[in-house]
């Protein structure tokens, strides 16, 4: 191990930064799980990188590299000692804030008479490791959109502040992310507790230029073994953020229908964000809509892993003998039939009108709703698409032949 | 609160497996209560007793493959106030419709020694397609949950809701990782309506079949193309919309035009 201050005395204060050798990131799961957290870390499975519940390091994907494009996802592994070097995989943290099926009340019928409940058990706190500058973005729009309007979505707020969140500044960009057009990414820039820049590979010692974002974040961090970090240590992890967002704003993607290029290479997205509310709304009857409806499968697929979709449908069931009812929120999808069903019956009876009002929600009139674009250019709904329907060749296509 | 006449069930068998009815015994805890709520009155593979109609609920489990179930249909319609089609048989024909794509005549004469004394009908057929059906319940078999939902729900008068959207939706749910994208495997959940239980076969890493038949608003001749792009031939994609529900229309016109 590394040579450190072990449990450096006072704690870190917000803002400072610390380095961390790469194998006392166990010695951090472990500090956060003393505390009572749950812990979700990063992990192959079934072919792709997913969060999923750990009580160490063991299974982090060491090594492993991602490679996205419109419906494909594919893994390499390398061996190279990177631990964060994947960029986004089909989970976001709305897996586990805006929860895919929750209950919302019970009710049970003694001697005739109906008793109703709310679940009301504190969350259990939850850090998350690995996250990424595009899903901190998302996540604070899920927190408009719970948190921050009229109504307030009582178990999200309790989830929420129970969430202690470990982010990674990523070192990759993948053909399909666009954070730079979103103003998104790839640069952490807020709502984490720590975050992570991983310095080093195979060549040399490896470790973390560890930014305390929160007081919480501070006190874990003093738990953890580290030490300050050096000037030099600093510099080189800005140095490397910076030159990501370099090559993010250097894309030259040439138009969207330009020929493939005679290199197997897939696009390197962007999406140009120049007037877009009015573009669309400007354009509801072009005829780009019913050319992607044409391929689009309507299959809830890029709403679903959106890190920013919020749209949910109640469920009430019962038993065979209708005295136990419960009523619970799943996700839902504007692309499906019962989310436009109204009294006098389906409103978007098409593809067509299904994906126009998923594209110029999130990219334009989310911007009246929320002062915010519903997009942080993670790009997962065109990894994720199976048919790899692209929104920024859809959104490109508008631009470049307005009617 | 006076006694309310429990309303009476009755399950009829056509051309099937009997799959469909077992998942109604499968119940097990929920058989009792069931038996609680309703009167099961007819219900040949489950009790001797035979109490005659008219029923509130039938269900139909099978498809039609033979003149004197083509005629014994219309005698059940008439007898059910509301009439449940219940599996894949049912609903569009079955794995049984393949028949629909070859010569019923040649099948005949290398099955049955004497295929005089058979009298079966070219095809297989849903339900639907001889009498008007109330409420349709998918899947190869049905997922018991399902049926004790649509039971229970015209049991009290209600309208059943059950899904109608692609399995993708209940994959993403359930975090499943979508093997087309991530393995290449031509699945048939985007074009397939969800209820089988959480995408049964994408949680144990495998692709969908399709049991469940057409979603709501299905586009299998996209996704062809797409697996067709990605090296998966024609013959393979046929197989695989021609299986459990070769003849629902989506998945047949998308079959027959790959054939073509």
């Amino acid at each position: 191990m590394a040579k450190v201050d072990n449990a450096r005395s006072g704690g870190y204060a917000q803002g400072e930064k610390a380095w961390m050798a790469k194998n006392a990131l166990d010695d951090l799961i472990q500090a956060l799980r003393r505390r009572g957290y749950r812990t979700v870390l990063p992990r192959v499975s079934e072919g792709a990188i997913v969060y999923a519940d750990a009580k160490n390091t063991d299974n982090l994907p060491i090594g492993v590299l991602d490679a996205q494009d419109g419906g494909t996802y594919r893994l390499s592994q390398t061996d190279e000692d990177t631990y964060f070097d994947y960029v986004v995989g089909p989970h976001s943290l709305k897996n586990y804030m805006f929860l895919p099926r929750e209950p919302v009340l019970s009710g049970k019928r003694v001697d005739g008479k109906w008793h109703f409940s709310t679940p009301q058990d504190p969350p259990e706190p939850l850090a998350v490791i690995g996250v990424r500058s595009c899903d901190l973005h998302a996540l604070a729009i899920q927190d408009k959109v719970f948190l921050q309007g009229e109504y307030v979505d009582a178990a999200y707020q309790a989830r929420r502040a129970a969430l202690f969140l470990v982010a990674v500044n990523c070192r990759r960009a993948l053909a399909t992310c666009f954070c730079h057009s979103m103003g998104t990414g790839p640069a952490l820039d807020q709502g984490y507790d720590l975050a992570l820049t991983e310095l080093g590979g195979n060549e040399e010692e490896g470790g973390f230029v560890v930014a305390v974002g929160t007081d919480s974040g501070g006190d874990v961090l003093s738990e953890v073994p580290t030490r300050e970090a050096t000037k030099a240590e600093i510099s080189k992890a800005q140095e490397q953020v910076r030159q990501l967002a370099q090559e993010l704003e250097q894309r030259d993607c040439g138009p969207a229908d330009a020929a493939p290029s005679a290199s197997d290479l897939p696009r390197q997205r962007q999406l140009d964000t120049g007037g877009i509310r009015d573009l669309l709304l400007n354009n509801l009857e072009h005829t780009q809509w019913e050319d992607v409806a044409e391929r689009c499968l309507a299959c809830a697929n890029c709403t679903l892993v959106c890190p920013t979709c919020f749209c949910s449908s109640v469920e009430e069931i019962s038993d065979l003998t209708g005295e136990e009812v419960r009523r619970e929120r799943v996700w839902s999808s504007c692309f499906t039939a019962e989310h436009s069903y109204m009294n006098s019956g389906v409103v978007r009876q098409n593809t067509k009108a299904r994906y126009r009002q998923w594209l110029v929600h999130k990219l334009a009139t989310w911007i009246d709703q929320f002062d915010v674009s519903g997009c942080v250019g993670c790009g997962r709904c065109i990894t994720w698409c199976p048919v790899g329907i692209d929104l920024t060749e859809e959104v490109a296509a508008i631009r470049g032949d307005q009617s | 609160m006076a006694a309310v006449r429990k309303k009476k069930l009755a399950v009829f068998k056509f051309a099937s497996c009997d799959g469909c009815q077992l998942s109604l015994l499968d119940c097990e805890d929920e058989l009792l209560q069931l038996a609680e709520a309703i009167e099961i009155a007819y219900f040949l593979e489950a009790r001797s007793q035979q109490l005659p109609g008219p029923y509130d609920i039938g269900l139909v489990e099978g498809s039609i493959t033979t003149p004197h179930d083509r005629a014994r249909i219309q005698e059940v319609r008439q007898k059910c106030h509301r009439l449940v089609t219940i599996g894949a048989c049912a609903t569009s024909g079955g794995i049984q419709a393949l028949r629909n794509w070859a010569d019923h005549d040649e099948f005949l004469n290398y099955v049955y020694a004497k295929p005089g004394f058979i009298d079966s009908l070219a095809t297989s057929t849903a339900i639907s397609d001889h009498v008007r059906v109330d409420y349709e319940l998918r899947g190869c078999p049905v997922n018991k949950h399902q049926l004790l939902q649509v039971v229970s729900a015209f049991a009290r008068g209600l309208k059943p809701q059950l899904p109608t959207y692609s399995v993708c939706v209940d994959c993403k749910r359930e975090g499943t990782v979508c093997v087309a994208v991530s393995q290449g495997v031509a699945c048939l959940g985007p074009v397939t309506q969800a209820g089988c239980g959480g995408a049964l076969c994408p949680t144990h890493h495998r692709e969908c079949f399709g049991c469940f038949g057409p979603q709501e608003m299905p586009n299998p001749a996209s996704l062809s193309a797409r697996y067709k792009s990605q090296e998966v031939d024609s013959p393979r994609l046929v197989r695989l919309l021609r299986n459990f529900n070769s003849n629902a229309p989506a998945f047949r016109d998308e079959g027959n035009r790959l054939s073509g």
